[in-house]
């Protein structure tokens, strides 16, 4: 076992929390992620094949699935897997054995800052941020959008969870967009 | 003074005192007063001094058509100039100054300007200080814009957040009278998403200035009921204090939500307006209409106001402007308002109707075909004086004028997309034409629709029309619904200064003075007398301006037409459109994972791009950047340095077809590089410059790694999924980024060997046989973690990059230092990085500019001519191949110590020194501290072939001339040897 | 403006990338007779139609699609989104 010790995408040793208004925004730091694309002919393998490992359907076009390995659309015949951090620091290598030939298999661990919130009206919030069109989301809409210039999935997990993927580097960027959102909305 | 004007009744919460302060006085007020009802009611008629004559001016209108009440709102950094008294909701301890007066309000040295109208008519300015043209920048504009009518800015930054919103409906409807109201009723309960938006404080519209009933209920209390029928419903949203200000494409809307206008301080966090983009399925424009003036002689006194304007005044803010009224009115509307004020207790002097036959069965007198043709009384109307049917004259005395000349409709927004909007004869007025934004209808007196009947009708019809309804819509409630009866009228003839554009101090007279000297056609009209450029935007004018023109060209109005009405509906303030984008927050900020040490070690950053980078380290005792930078360089060619090379993009490109879409996208040749091998890349744009550089490693058959530079990171992914999509749709091939998942070092000198091998785990062999330059390889470090390793140099040392998850890698950077102590391993930044990058004669940036080819960057041989890539064809173009094309090199000055200038351009020895005889120019320069000597790269013609040259290196901008050579771009280790070792 | 993405719906054009006409699709045969003209007329020349354009936009804020959009210059209608893949193959594109 090697001895590095991580931080967290917003810099600190444990992942900052932020409670205002009655929704809680947490950074959510053990998640580990693999991107899966489809081969070129193999896009019905490539769903079967993830369908069976996350044990839930392979998600449609914005949708996300699956428990606690799960699965959402990224874009056509691409999908990103998320699994817990502790028990899946491997995933990559875990997904790319289990997709074989049929897809090609990236580790996005670390690509991505997640924030989690949590509360009553989280919408309300979402409107300041994204251009999303929220009447239309709902439990299992994984959907991309840009909140304040920066590049994310926005996936609702349930009318009062929702988490929101952004680009590590701009993990700073983001958490003053979505808590400042946060003070000014609730 | 204790509100002399205030009447009984109105919408206004008496039980609750509120105090404000206008030009240092103090007043009060109550909850549901604008600053301009307060101020009526506290007698203050003056308020502001005109443009550019300084004549003194009251309030003209009740709504954010004034042209007239503009006050300087608030005070310190949240002053805001130009705004209008009569959209300001009351708060406790509001102070607000009038402008463009000097001394005082009452008396304005400027209003001497008055005195000189007849040299100070439309185009005098552009008459009188065209010449000489240095004078204007310098003396004419500042002393027109001191004189000009302007508020002042506090020129400090504003305090206060503003925010940016996204929302989403089947139906907006714009503005909540009786037919948005209605058309909000009508689709609420069809279980349609509706927002319903008002720029007003109170939703209700005319109905909250109106005594009609509807139904057996005040017009005013029936608004309200349907206003809390609506908030209830939970598929609509009112959105009061918001005005929707712009239709653009496609059905989106802007808006501005004033969220805290109105609030005395703004809660920790909230923000003062909000910009709405809303995103519509249909909208409806119930904006109502606008009451126009007419124009005669002196009708800008304070006192003079909109008849409607007085009328709200009375019924909603319980206030009149004056004890004593007279009415000007073309149409039956004015009479309502002598009737409202009568009822009211207000003593009507008399109705002057320009209609002979003028319906006179009123309690007050009705002067039957007379016109009011001067006006009198200093700060304020005293008397007016009306020219009777039969040649006499009359003296009303009054404290207030209410002008009434007809409805404009509030066509605005149906024509931002330059839709144009048509005349309606019986109206006299203009109504939206055919050619409306896509998704949007109009209903009520915005369609030209006047009776309140009419208004609720065709707002339940217009929301049942836009979202195809096929529920019953709601009863509507009983209502007047009188047909307009008006005798069109805009001005008084022989007036010899008669107000159109009160705003902006234009005149009848200005008008038939545009039309003399050729300015004929409305846009000409427009900027030659500045009528409707305002920021009232011609809301009271533009319509009398045009009648004016008609008459003096004999044409018909629709003839003459319109200008066109362009976003904002209202004045917007900039800070709005800014949102939170300022300051730190213009862009995001990335940050690279060694960030928070590089930050505890002092460093000194530089913004690339939206990253933030380390760009030196200084260590104490360091005075100047360059110590920093000589030592880091001398450090890491001496024995090892480490930087952070995060921010190089990264893309993952697999697939079966994955080195074929490289010989595609890069111009030299990838299908044959082994597994564990690295390449460096050049790619070309199709017109044969070069995009970018960088390096592919082949992790697997099917596997690369392909670096690009920080800045084009983004342009070249975007450049490969276009290639991948649009050229070769049917190739195998998958791209993703992975540049921030992988924290990348770069490890370099002689040393970072030795180095590596304390950080990779032991099973992995490093030594040159087994690991030599450009091989490429997963590895684990510091025991067990995963990590990706490149030989690969960009300063020409021995050099190695080291890529960890991101999350580790400000662990791995501090265990880099900790093991490297004992060969002084030092950090270095871009500064350092880019000096070894010069020394070794790399292109980077600074060459890679958009205009070079390969062959310009000595990298010609690299584009393979055996087969297809992106700009191998076009950079063949006979221009870009001449013999004597710019050419990479070096350059050193003759005296070392002598600066190199980027940017300087290089000449013969002799001859002259212009664009003619230009030789080439410097693309980078650095100071190099392994040579003493300043060096840089450049691009001279045919430079490859003139190495040893004597050169002269100008910067005429900066009186430069330096003496130089050219040499070989490789100033440090040519052979390669270094690296290789 | 709002673009109707085939796979996702009305989207904000704000989210996209513009690149130009989408006759870029159509990249001459690098070994062609005439290859420097028709790589020449296919980098520089361009109709600018005041009508139905068909352009390239790539959503970026997206899916990463590139996208072959069709709209009226003139009022800015878009009667027409379609996956610039699907179109490339339809003009016969392949590796």
């Amino acid at each position: 076992m090697h001895d590095l010790v991580a931080i967290t995408a917003l810099g600190g040793p444990e992942p900052r929390v932020d409670t205002i208004g009655g929704v809680t925004c947490t950074e959510v730091p053990h998640i580990a992620l693999a991107s899966v694309a489809a081969r070129m002919g193999k896009e019905s393998k490539s769903t079967k094949t993830l369908a069976k490992l996350i044990d839930a359907p392979t998600p449609e076009i914005g949708r996300w699935t699956g428990a606690t390995v799960s699965a959402f659309w990224a874009g056509s015949d691409q999908w990103m897997v998320e699994a817990p951090f502790d028990t899946h620091e491997d995933l990559a290598a875990q997904v790319e054995a289990a997709m074989g030939d049929a897809a090609s298999v990236t580790e996005q661990t670390d690509g991505w800052v997640r924030f989690d919130l949590n509360g009553d009206n989280i919408p309300a919030v979402l409107e300041l941020l994204c251009q999303l069109d929220l009447r239309k989301v709902s439990e299992g809409s994984a959907a991309r959008c840009s909140i304040h210039h920066i590049g994310c999935f926005v996936l609702c997990r349930t009318a009062e969870n929702y988490s929101i993927y952004g680009p590590r580097s701009s993990a700073g960027s983001l958490h003053h967009a979505i808590v400042t959102a946060m003070r000014s909305a609730l | 003074m204790t509100q002399s004007n205030r009447l009984d009744g109105g919408q206004i919460d008496r039980n609750t005192s509120l105090s404000f302060r206008f030009d240092g006085r103090s007043y009060t007020a109550h909850p549901g007063d604008t600053l301009a009802s307060a101020l009526l009611a506290n007698d203050v008629r003056l308020i502001g001094r005109s443009f550019k004559y300084h004549r003194p001016r009251g309030l003209l209108t009740v709504g954010s058509e004034e042209p007239n009440g503009i006050v300087e709102l608030r005070t310190g950094a949240r002053k805001e100039p130009n705004t209008r008294a009569t959209t300001i909701e009351m708060f406790d301890g509001l102070e607000a100054h009038s402008q463009n007066r000097w001394p005082s309000l009452k008396f304005d040295a400027l209003a001497v300007n008055d005195l000189f109208s007849n040299f100070l008519s439309a185009g005098f300015y552009y008459k009188t200080f065209m010449w000489p043209a240095a004078f204007w920048e310098k003396l004419y504009e500042p002393m027109i814009r001191r004189a000009a009518g302007l508020g002042s800015l506090s020129m400090e930054a504003d305090p206060d957040e503003y925010d940016k919103g996204f929302r989403h409906c089947d139906l907006l409807i714009i503005g909540a009278g009786p037919a948005g109201l209605m058309a909000a009723l009508t689709a609420g309960r069809a279980g349609a998403d509706v927002i319903l938006a008002d720029e007003d404080f109170t939703l209700g519209g005319r109905l909250n200035s109106e005594t009609m009933a509807l139904d057996d209920q005040n017009a005013s209390d029936w608004a309200a009921q349907a206003v809390a029928e609506l908030s209830s419903l939970p598929n609509v949203r009112l959105m009061p204090r918001t005005t929707v200000i712009g239709a653009f494409d496609h059905g989106i809307y802007g808006a501005v939500e004033r969220t805290g206008d109105h609030l005395a301080t703004l809660p920790e966090g909230k923000p003062r307006q909000i910009l709405w983009r809303i995103y519509t399925q249909k909208a409806l424009l119930c904006a109502g209409a606008t009451e126009r003036p007419i124009a005669f002689e002196n009708n800008d006194r304070p006192g003079i106001m909109m008849a409607s304007a007085l009328r709200t005044y009375a019924n909603r803010f319980a206030v009149t402007a004056s004890q004593r009224v007279a009415i000007f009115t073309n149409n039956d509307d004015g009479h309502r308002t002598a009737a409202d004020l009568h009822a009211k207790g207000v003593k009507i002097a008399a109705v002057v109707d320009v209609r002979e036959d003028a319906p006179t069965n009123y309690d007050y007198e009705v002067l039957q075909g007379a016109q009011v043709v001067n006006t009198k009384g200093r700060h304020g109307l005293s008397f007016v004086e009306v020219a009777m049917p039969d040649g006499s004259t009359r003296t009303l005395d009054c404290g207030a004028l209410g002008v009434s000349g007809g409805w404009n409709p509030n066509v605005h927004l149906t024509c931002h997309q330059r839709g144009r909007p048509v005349w309606d004869e019986a109206l006299a007025a203009f109504v939206p034409g055919a050619d409306l934004p896509v998704g949007l209808s109009v209903a009520g007196a915005a369609n030209g629709v006047m009776s309140t009947h009419g208004a609720l009708h065709s707002g339940a019809e217009g929301a049942v029309k836009a979202l195809d309804l096929t529920s019953t819509p709601p009863d509507l409630p009983e209502a007047e619904d009188a047909p307009v009866t008006q005798k069109p009228f805009w001005y008084v003839q022989g007036c010899k200064r008669a107000w159109v554009d009160q705003q902006n101090d234009v005149t009848v007279k200005d008008v038939k003075l545009s039309y003399q000297e050729g300015f004929r056609s409305v846009e000409h009209l427009k900027r030659y007398t500045t009528l409707g450029m305002a920021t009232d935007q011609g809301k009271t004018s533009n319509i009398t301006g045009l009648a004016i023109m008609a008459e003096v060209a004999g044409k018909s109005i629709p003839e003459v037409g319109t200008t066109i009405f362009r976003p904002p509906y209202t004045p917007v303030p900039i800070a709005t459109f800014a949102g939170r984008m300022k300051g730190q927050e213009f862009h995001p900020t990335r940050l690279t994972p060694s960030h928070y040490w590089a930050k505890e070690r002092g460093a000194v950053f530089v913004e690339v791009g939206n990253w933030l980078r380390a760009q030196w380290f200084p260590l104490p005792g360091e005075t100047h950047w360059r110590q920093s930078v000589d030592r880091e360089v001398r450090q890491t060619r001496a024995s090892v340095g480490v930087c952070d090379c995060t921010t190089l993009g990264k893309i993952d490109v697999q697939g079966t077809d994955a080195a074929e879409f490289l010989n595609r996208v890069y111009a030299n040749a990838f299908a044959k590089l082994a597994v564990g091998k690295t390449r460096y890349g050049l790619m070309l744009r199709e017109d044969g410059m070069v995009m970018d550089d960088g390096t592919a490693a082949r992790m697997a058959e099917d596997h690369f790694v392909v670096t690009t530079t920080t800045a084009n990171a983004v342009s070249v992914y975007r450049h490969m999924e276009f290639v991948r999509q649009c050229l070769f749709p049917d190739m195998d091939v998958q791209l993703i980024s992975t540049t921030e998942a992988w924290a990348q070092y770069a490890v370099a000198g002689p040393n970072s060997r030795k180095l590596l091998q304390k950080i990779v785990d032991p099973e992995f062999d490093l030594s040159n046989e087994a690991f030599p330059f450009m091989a490429c390889g997963n590895v684990t470090v510091c025991g067990g973690l995963r990590a990706r390793l490149f030989r690969i140099s960009f300063s020409g040392e021995l050099a190695y990059e080291i890529a960890v998850p991101s999350r580790y890698g400000d662990a791995l950077m501090r265990r880099l230092m900790t093991e490297g102590e004992e060969f002084d391993v030092i950090p270095y930044g871009t500064e350092a990085l880019g000096v070894m990058r010069v020394e070794k004669g790399h292109a980077a940036g600074n060459e890679l500019n958009g205009t070079t080819t390969a062959l310009n960057l000595g990298l010609g041989k690299m584009v393979s001519k055996k087969k297809d890539s992106i700009g191998s064809v076009l950079s063949e173009r006979e221009a870009l191949v001449e013999p004597d094309v710019l050419r990479l090199v070096g350059i050193k000055p003759l005296q070392p110590e002598e600066k190199i200038t980027a940017g300087g351009h290089l000449m013969n020895t002799d001859g002259p020194v212009d664009a003619a005889h230009d030789q080439g120019y410097v693309t980078s320069a650095v100071y190099s501290p392994i040579l003493n000597s300043n060096i840089g790269l450049g691009l001279v013609k045919n430079g490859a072939e003139r190495l040893g040259e004597k050169m002269r290196l100008v910067s005429p901008l900066t009186d430069l001339t330096v003496d130089v050579e050219l040499v070989s771009a490789h100033f440090v280790d040519p052979e390669g040897e270094r690296l290789r070792a | 403006m709002i673009i109707n993405h085939p796979l996702l719906g009305p989207r904000d054009a704000s989210e996209f990338t513009y690149l130009g006409d989408a006759t870029l699709i159509n990249r001459p045969d690098w070994q062609a007779e005439n290859a420097s003209e028709a790589f020449y007329e296919y980098g520089y020349v361009r109709d600018n139609p005041a009508g139905e354009h068909q352009e390239l936009w790539y959503h970026e804020a997206g899916d990463r699609s590139w996208l072959v959009v069709t709209r009226n210059t003139l009022t800015h209608e878009i009667s027409k989104v379609e996956l610039a893949r699907d179109v490339a193959r339809a003009r016969g594109r392949s590796k």
